[in-house]
């Protein structure tokens, strides 16, 4: 219990979290973008077209894999921000604020791309279907994070406030799913329910599993390169940092 | 030396909200005012035929409301923060959250409560069927409480700022959707011969949850936002 | 376990240790030592911008420090601990305009008590402020809505006085009230750290003066022997 203790106090300082996430940065970066260009090469060239959608379905291996991220971005955020308030601790605030805009931007490509399949699919862009529903209020929640955050003077009292927020949001985000499926039922009609429990073929199933994990590994690799960025911002003024700054410029020369 | 008791303390910030509210009551009918205006302009854009607004009239009330409910919200802290009586309020010996209850108690019972007497009349404006009408302020004597409930917590998050109308909006809304949903749901649903009574249940529910977690969340929210 | 200063054998009311302040790392206040004992007025010298307001912010618990310690009777201060026995004049004052003095300080006594023997009316009295009472405070100059506010210290049950610059915005008989009331608060037991940017003086009396130059070294002028 003690060397857990330690050893996350000693991630937790800025100078080693800053070096660590330097080692593990190009790996994230390869590592996700190798495995996602394999599932969608799996999953645009080698998974058989659907018998009812053709080639449209295919835009499932981007837009599922990112609604799914979509969320396990806000649940990150949410979980670093209960620390950082719980626990007071720094790093935590930063990776809950640095994972605001990456979430954002899943949600964005995943309510886009919900978009460009519905238009084959349903005759028209837009929908009031239940996912993309919640989906738009999940977006709406990381701007009122990252709204709030850049609006706050002081960054640490910012990255708090934001945090609260969050976890606001997540107490809500159940709520605000089941009440808009409730309103969906209630005004219920011209939509198709996306993901029928139509038999899904095992080539289709491995590129999205895979594509998942890439943007999984993605997000981290975005989130420690964030997070770098803000804490050289936070702590210009320590020694640590000028430091790296000399390092890295003798680097470069 | 006798330190004051939490009662007292509640029932002194109650006297004290309400005679303010007293000397500013001309303040008062500005959410009023406002509602009507949005209402009015419905037909003006839509057009005056009874049957298409009858379909729309509780959504229209519920929006209009909601939205004069987000207007007066700002109202809530911001002459206590920029007269320094909210760190009093924070310094005081009594619970925070007790006290801020307080506080969202008496900004309900002066803005929503007017708005919900109004109601029916905006319904009237707007040919809301009359068997529709007591769903609707049923509705909205639980919804507008949570919205103040809710509310009071993303302006304890913003209340240092100088112009936090739009972020306010931003912040606010989207934690509104369930509480519209289940509002102007359950008229919809009196409205369409459905029972309405499962969406008010849930209402209620929420409402007594939030009464017990949102002036806890609020204090926690403006002890950040005060720092 | 608490640590009790030695000239006095029991802890100080208040102690800060190595207190200092940072907002997006430039440095406010700070590093800080010093203690408030009973009895004793401090006045806390500096310029603008010393960081003199966000000092007694962080010692009524408001701002947690960035680093460094606050003891109050010689444990940790938490908000909970200290409510009950502070009482904070910032520069708003605290006052709500459209209320009158009296209705004012009723409502103070009301959410924190009042000193026994005082009330609304006699704390009134007290400030020079009497006949005013009705009068809702939009109407009363500068000077008289400071001294409103200083009733309203004088009416609180407690015994540590934060006061920001109370010498503000006051007449020379107003600055010679605060200085009274300032000694009979420490003769009764009492203890106040107050602030000025030393245009004012504390004038009777021989109060431990601390100076607040410079965020980065805040030195100590503090005559050690002179107050034991």
């Amino acid at each position: 219990m003690n060397i857990l203790l330690l050893w996350f106090h000693k991630l937790g300082s800025p100078p080693t979290f800053y070096r660590l996430a330097g080692l593990l940065l190009p790996w994230c970066y390869g590592i996700g973008l190798v495995l996602g260009l394999v599932a969608l090469y799996g999953g645009l060239v080698l998974a058989p077209r659907d018998y009812q959608q053709g080639d449209a379905y295919r835009i499932i291996f981007v837009h599922v894999p990112t609604a799914w991220m979509s969320l396990f971005a806000y649940a990150f955020m949410a979980a670093n921000a209960f620390i950082a308030l719980v626990w007071h601790i720094k790093l935590s605030e930063i990776l809950a604020i640095a994972s605001a805009p990456i979430g954002a931007a899943f949600t964005l490509i995943a309510l886009v791309t919900g978009a460009l399949w519905g238009k084959p699919m349903w005759g028209t862009w837009w929908t009031w279907d239940a996912r993309l529903t919640s989906e738009l209020v999940l977006l709406f929640l990381y701007l009122g994070v990252i709204g709030l955050n850049a609006a706050i003077e002081d960054r640490r009292q910012a990255a708090r406030a934001a945090g609260f927020l969050a976890l606001v949001g997540i107490v809500n985000l159940p709520i605000v799913h089941f009440s808009v499926n409730w309103w969906n039922t209630l005004h219920q009609g011209s939509t198709v329910r996306l993901m029928g429990p139509s038999k899904i073929d095992a080539a289709m199933v491995w590129p999205l599993l895979l594509m998942a994990l890439a943007t999984h590994i993605w997000f981290f690799g975005s989130v420690l390169m964030r997070a770098r960025i803000a804490l050289l911002q936070l702590e210009g003024g320590k020694d640590w940092v000028r430091r790296v700054a000399l390092d890295e410029g003798a680097g470069n020369d | 030396m006798t330190p004051g008791s939490t009662p007292a303390a509640c029932a002194a910030l109650l006297r004290r909200d309400l005679t303010l509210v007293w000397r500013r009551r001309g303040d008062a009918f500005n959410p009023l005012l406002f509602a009507l205006i949005v209402v009015a302009l419905f037909p003006l854009a839509l057009g005056p035929e009874p049957e298409q607004l009858r379909r729309i009239a509780a959504g229209i009330v519920f929006v209009a409301l909601l939205l004069a409910g987000l207007l007066a919200l700002d109202t809530l802290f911001r002459s206590d923060y920029e007269d320094g009586s909210l760190e009093q309020l924070v310094l005081s010996p009594h619970p925070l959250s007790l006290l801020l209850a307080c506080k969202i108690g008496v900004h309900w019972l002066t803005t929503a409560l007017p708005l919900i007497v109004l109601a029916p009349l905006l319904g009237e404006l707007l040919h809301l069927p009359g068997e529709v009408r007591g769903v609707l302020v049923v509705a909205l004597l639980l919804a507008t409480p949570l919205l103040s409930l809710i509310g009071a917590v993303c302006v304890a998050l913003t209340v240092g700022m100088h112009r936090s109308g739009m972020l306010l909006a931003l912040l606010v809304l989207p934690l509104y959707v369930p509480i519209l949903i289940f509002g102007a749901g359950a008229c919809n649903a009196a409205q369409a011969g459905l029972p309405s009574l499962a969406p008010l249940l849930w209402l209620a529910a929420a409402l007594v949850l939030a009464l017990v977690l949102a002036p806890l969340a609020c204090a926690a929210a403006l002890r950040i936002s005060i720092s | 376990m608490p640590v009790f200063d030695e000239t006095h054998a029991r802890p100080a009311l208040l102690e800060a240790r190595a207190l200092a302040f940072a907002r997006n790392d430039e440095p406010i206040f700070g590093p800080l030592d010093f203690t408030l004992s009973a009895g004793e007025v401090v006045l806390m010298e500096g310029d603008n911008g010393a960081g003199k307001t966000t000092l007694l912010r962080v010692l009524s618990g408001l701002l947690a420090p960035t680093s460094g310690e606050i003891r109050l009777h010689g444990e940790p201060l938490t908000l909970a601990r200290l409510s009950p026995q502070v009482v904070l004049l910032s520069h708003q004052g605290g006052l709500k305009l459209e209320l009158t003095a009296l209705e004012n300080l009723r409502f103070a006594a009301g959410l924190v008590g009042q000193r026994k023997g005082m009330s609304p009316p006699s704390a009134l009295t007290a400030v020079g402020l009497d006949g005013y009472g009705d009068v809702p405070v939009r109407q009363l100059s500068a000077g008289q809505k400071k001294r409103v506010a200083l009733a309203r210290v004088l009416l609180a049950p407690v015994a540590l006085w934060l006061l920001d610059e109370p010498y503000a915005n006051l007449d020379r008989s107003g600055i010679e009230l605060v200085n009274r009331l300032l000694e009979r608060h420490a003769h009764d037991g009492g203890a106040a750290l107050i602030t000025s940017h030393g245009a004012y003086a504390y004038t009777s009396g021989a109060p431990r003066r601390i100076a607040l130059h410079d965020a980065q070294r805040a030195a100590m002028t503090l005559p050690t022997g002179a107050m034991a």
